[in-house]
């Protein structure tokens, strides 16, 4: 069984061809970085797969079913998280209530016209726990645009890990961190634990190598080395379009 | 405001509201209260889509034309009370249905203008369909209803009616404000995306947020045919809608007050002010330039922010002249 398996995937913008016949397989639990020099279509490839954009052709497989045809919003309740390369919280809300949302996401609660959101003690009580699991309950009820940069990135991860994904897509989790924040940063993504898959896509290589066991670098949307970390950072390819020499 | 203060202002104005014929007196007055609970509950039921979920409707009149239509052609026709109201409401929430459908094929000023255009059908449907809905000349509705056996006929009576049914909006809208499906629509409003994302239908959760809006805008239809007794094209007017928007806008939208402080300030204008000063529309527009300029954000959250300051602008001082040593003087 793969944890996720994209075969033939094409995705073309009027005559540009942002995502050309990819194909590729993630084992369950593994750690799988997507490198490419900006406008290689690493974001392009996330928005296929989780359906935000619909590909021309191929199919997508997530734990061996077909998703290609689910729609978006029901991809998350078949066990699958992202987190985006732009921040997109709710900065109004308090840090506990974004949690909450994501919680709500996959219950059917989230229909309920006639019951108090803040009186669901359950739902109050794992948000909260999905917080300490990343080290912010003490921020809890703090509104999130009052928080910094790097505990905003912190929040989106504990989104995604609160539903408890079988699939977590990373995009780019390190960008605009400080050395600090990135520090935090790694040391959450390593306590992920290994019954969740994990594809990142990541720039920063310090980090991002440290964490992938494989990594597929694309170019101009196709996929044109993949291996282990060793076999592609020594791959003359990866040197000559994306690490430089 | 403390949780005790705000249990007192509420049973404050709800002995007010409960008490108004009795200290009004006046007929006319207590008509135009009834006007003003009726256009709250349209604001509200507006404010559902506009500060909720962020969708701006300039169609909405359409609506409440199609509720105020359905049951005056009903009765005209010789059905009762009961059955009219009852299919006026579905056949609003049909149209709710139809407009949803077409409307939510956009976002922001798309939808605006979906919405304006459907309304202007609706419009022009009550102006050309002569044949149905009498054209220009409108349609007379003869008598009130008398729920319970109690007659509507007189101006308080009809005014305590008005009055459950907005505390009846009121207590559900509040009720869905606070509820998993009014986070879910809220969530809409501000990240869509990442609603989607997150596992929510996002289409279907602004179809039902419609829906809602639609039914209590069929209520506040059907309110309005009864305290006017008739309907004539001019209910579906682009301006009806426009003047419900900026009911909701001037009060302040994502709140349960500003519709309503809305709909205060525009009836009072119209009915009130205007038998004082020829050109009232003209200060109307001044009062809502006076609004946008000095609290972007509405009456009512406005007036909540000037007070914080207010508030804790006199605490500072309070504790800064607390913390200043007296000086003593020399002999």
């Amino acid at each position: 069984m793969t944890a996720l398996a994209l075969d033939h995937l094409c995705k073309s913008f009027g005559g540009l061809r942002v995502t050309r016949d990819i194909t590729l397989a993630v084992e369950p639990g593994e750690r799988r970085l997507i490198i490419g020099p900006n406008g290689a279509g690493k974001t392009t490839l996330f928005n296929l797969i989780t359906g935000e954009l619909a590909p021309d052709s191929g199919s997508i497989r997530l734990f061996d079913r077909d998703i290609t045809r689910v729609p978006s919003d029901r991809r998350p309740h078949l066990g699958m998280a992202r987190t985006y390369q732009i921040i997109t919280l709710f900065p109004k809300d308090t840090i506990l209530r974004n949690v909450m949302l994501a919680l709500l996401g996959l219950s059917p609660l989230r229909w309920n016209p006639f019951r108090r959101l803040d009186h669901e003690r359950d739902l109050v009580a794992r948000a909260r726990a999905a917080l300490a699991r990343v080290g912010l309950e003490h921020l809890a009820d703090r509104t999130l645009s009052q928080t910094s940069y790097g505990e905003q990135r912190r929040v989106e991860i504990a989104m995604a890990l609160a539903q408890n994904p079988r699939l977590l897509l990373l995009d780019e989790p390190f960008a605009g961190l400080s050395i600090d924040e990135r520090r935090d940063v790694r040391q959450l993504l390593q306590g992920i634990p290994r019954d969740v898959t994990v594809v990142m896509i990541e720039h920063n290589m310090d980090v991002a190598l440290e964490f992938a066991e494989r990594v597929t670098l694309l170019h101009f949307g196709e996929v044109i080395v993949e291996g282990t970390r060793a076999e592609v950072v020594a791959n003359p390819r990866t040197r000559e379009v994306y690490l430089g020499d | 405001m403390s949780e005790t203060g705000r249990y007192g202002a509420i049973a404050v104005a709800l002995l007010l509201l409960a008490t108004l014929p009795f200290w009004m007196g006046n007929p006319y007055y207590i008509n135009i209260a009834s006007q003003v609970l009726l256009f709250a509950v349209f604001a509200l039921a507006l404010n559902v889509l506009v500060g909720y979920a962020g969708l701006v409707s300039l169609g909405h009149a359409g609506l409440f034309a199609v509720a105020g239509y359905a049951a005056a052609l009903l009765l005209q026709a010789g059905h009762g009370h009961f059955v009219a109201d009852t299919a006026a409401i579905l056949i609003t929430l049909a149209a709710s249905a139809i407009f949803a459908v077409l409307a939510l094929r956009a976002t922001g000023i798309g939808f605006l203008m979906i919405t304006l255009a459907l309304g202007q059908i609706i419009w022009g449907i009550a102006y050309r369909w002569a044949s149905l809905t009498n054209g220009d000349n409108g349609v007379n509705v003869s008598t009130r209803p008398a729920p319970f056996g109690i007659s509507l006929s007189n101006a308080p009576s009809f005014y305590f009616f008005t009055l459950v049914v907005f505390l009846l909006a009121l207590a559900t809208m509040a009720m869905f404000v606070r509820s998993p499906f009014g986070a879910s629509l809220r969530g809409t409003r501000d990240q869509a995306r990442r609603m989607n994302a997150l596992g929510y239908n996002t289409w279907l959760i602004r179809f039902l947020a419609i829906m809602f809006s639609g039914f209590w805008t069929a209520v506040a239809g059907l309110l309005f045919i009864y305290y006017n007794q008739f309907i004539s094209p001019q209910v579906a007017a682009l301006t009806t809608s426009a003047e419900v928007l900026l009911m909701v806008i001037a009060g302040g939208t994502a709140t349960l007050l500003g519709p309503i402080t809305g709909a205060i300030i525009v009836v009072i204008m119209k009915n009130v002010v205007s038998a004082y000063i020829v050109r009232w529309n003209l200060v109307l527009g001044v009062i809502f330039v006076l609004i946008i300029s000095f609290m972007p954000e509405g009456l009512v959250p406005g007036s909540v922010r000037l007070w914080r300051w207010a508030w804790q602008s006199r605490q500072t001082r309070r504790h800064t002249s607390a913390a200043q040593p007296v000086k003593e003087r020399s002999p």
